[in-house]
């Protein structure tokens, strides 16, 4: 079992007041709340803060823990020296509502757990276990076919002794089509196991859609920017699109301006209704890099006499 | 990957086609109906139907309400705040939608 350095977890300092650690939870938990952060390491870091927290705002255990003195360096091979808790008795308010099973065994080892441990072999003693989340990578292609996605995911389960395991699991996990980015898919049962009679929690899956090269999405729409030369846009062309079902013939229509939007009608995600593919156009201006294009520019500038900043008043 | 021999699970995609009724959504996000009706009563989820007994939440619903608990449980805000907060990440989602290709 690994050290925990819980003041440098919190970043504060071994005499932080009761406030400042309080100050620094705050601050951590609004930056890592699974929630709100965009930190791809956030639920880790949010359950870590909140051990750390849990120890810390409690004088109790707080005090016990300084106990073990400040030569401990994270990560460092941990036992508890034997009867290093004497003379105190974790329980009664020390805990919160924070979910003990989200605790590290360096925290088990310390302080037990949240709940009364005789109360597990208990006759009638249920409880239902824990939700789960987590997340599920696709390609946007995904979306459009539906697929099946192979997840491995760790979970805390209760052995017989009532104490937790972190186990593995593999689920193969259908996702179906028409599914966009940020979505939930709720697998009933699939989350920690219960006590007793208890039935299992509930697995939350979110979809997150991997960046894609060509594409982006805004719910069931899906945008491509797709180039132009200004003489298809000026005059009207039809050119080939990618599109994430195959390539399309498209009409350009005379007289299209730059970041021009062309609807393709339910060519987006699939549901009812489908979302529509709408192509963004880019003008891309040819090289002037040989003395033919530049004697065509030349020519542009004699004959079009445009000026695209007379709206600036100059 | 390893696909090896497990059955292939299906969930229920929680969108707007999915609607649940008051007690399918205290069930599915484990809250009394009075907590329901309070994070209704703060806009926080809108059902449609004039009586809770005809309400009908839009699966969407779930999300909100399971974020909304998370941010007061954790956070210590209060509903108001955490409808707030809701809203504010939402329109940053759609905002960083808009922004095109994310970049990490």
């Amino acid at each position: 079992m690994k050290f925990k350095d819980y003041y440098q977890i919190m970043g504060i300092s071994r005499d932080a007041t009761q406030d400042e650690i309080k100050r620094a939870y705050r601050q951590l938990a609004r930056k890592y709340h699974p929630d709100v952060s965009k930190e791809t390491d956030a639920e880790e870091r949010f359950k870590e803060v909140g051990e750390a927290y849990e120890v810390l705002k409690d004088p109790e255990k707080r005090t016990a823990y300084d106990q073990l003195g400040a030569n401990w360096k994270a990560g460092q091979e941990f036992r508890p020296p034997p009867g290093w808790d004497q003379g105190f008795e974790f329980h009664g308010g020390g805990f919160t509502g924070s979910d003990p099973f989200e605790f590290s065994d360096f925290f088990e080892a310390l302080f037990g757990r949240g709940f009364d441990r005789g109360a597990h072999g208990r006759a009638g003693f249920h409880a239902r276990g824990g939700d789960t989340r987590a997340k599920v990578l696709i390609d946007l292609e995904d979306a459009y076919r539906g697929t099946a996605r192979g997840l491995t995911l760790k979970h805390t389960q209760l052995g017989d002794d009532g104490r937790p395991r972190v186990r593995e699991r593999t689920l193969n996990v259908r996702i179906p089509k028409g599914v966009r980015q940020g979505q939930q898919i709720r697998l009933a049962g699939q989350g920690e196991a219960g006590l007793g009679q208890g039935g299992a929690g509930d697995l939350y899956l979110e979809v997150v859609f991997r960046p894609h090269r060509l594409y982006r999405t805004e719910g069931r729409d899906v945008y491509l920017n797709l180039p132009v030369t200004p003489w298809e846009a000026a005059l009207g062309a039809t050119v080939k699109a990618p599109t994430p079902t195959g390539t399309v013939d498209l009409k350009i229509p005379p007289g299209s301006a730059n970041g021009d939007k062309l609807r393709l009608k339910a060519r987006g995600l699939p549901g009812n209704p489908s979302g529509d593919l709408y192509v963004v156009l880019n003008i891309a201006l040819p090289p002037a890099d040989n003395e033919a294009a530049k004697t065509a520019y030349r020519d542009m500038a004699r004959t079009l006499g445009f000026n695209p900043r007379a709206h600036l008043g100059v | 990957m390893s696909n090896q021999r497990t059955s292939l699970l299906s969930g229920d995609v929680l969108d707007e086609e999915i609607e649940l009724t008051l007690s399918e959504l205290c069930r599915a996000c484990r809250l009394p109906a009075e907590d329901v009706l309070e994070l209704v009563a703060e806009g926080i989820i809108e059902p449609r139907g004039r009586k809770p007994l005809q309400w009908r939440f839009q699966g969407i619903c779930v999300r909100r309400v399971r974020s909304a608990l998370t941010l007061h449980r954790d956070l210590g805000v209060n509903w108001a705040g955490a409808a707030l907060a809701l809203d504010l990440l939402e329109e940053i989602e759609s905002l960083r939608a808009r922004l095109g290709r994310v970049s990490d």
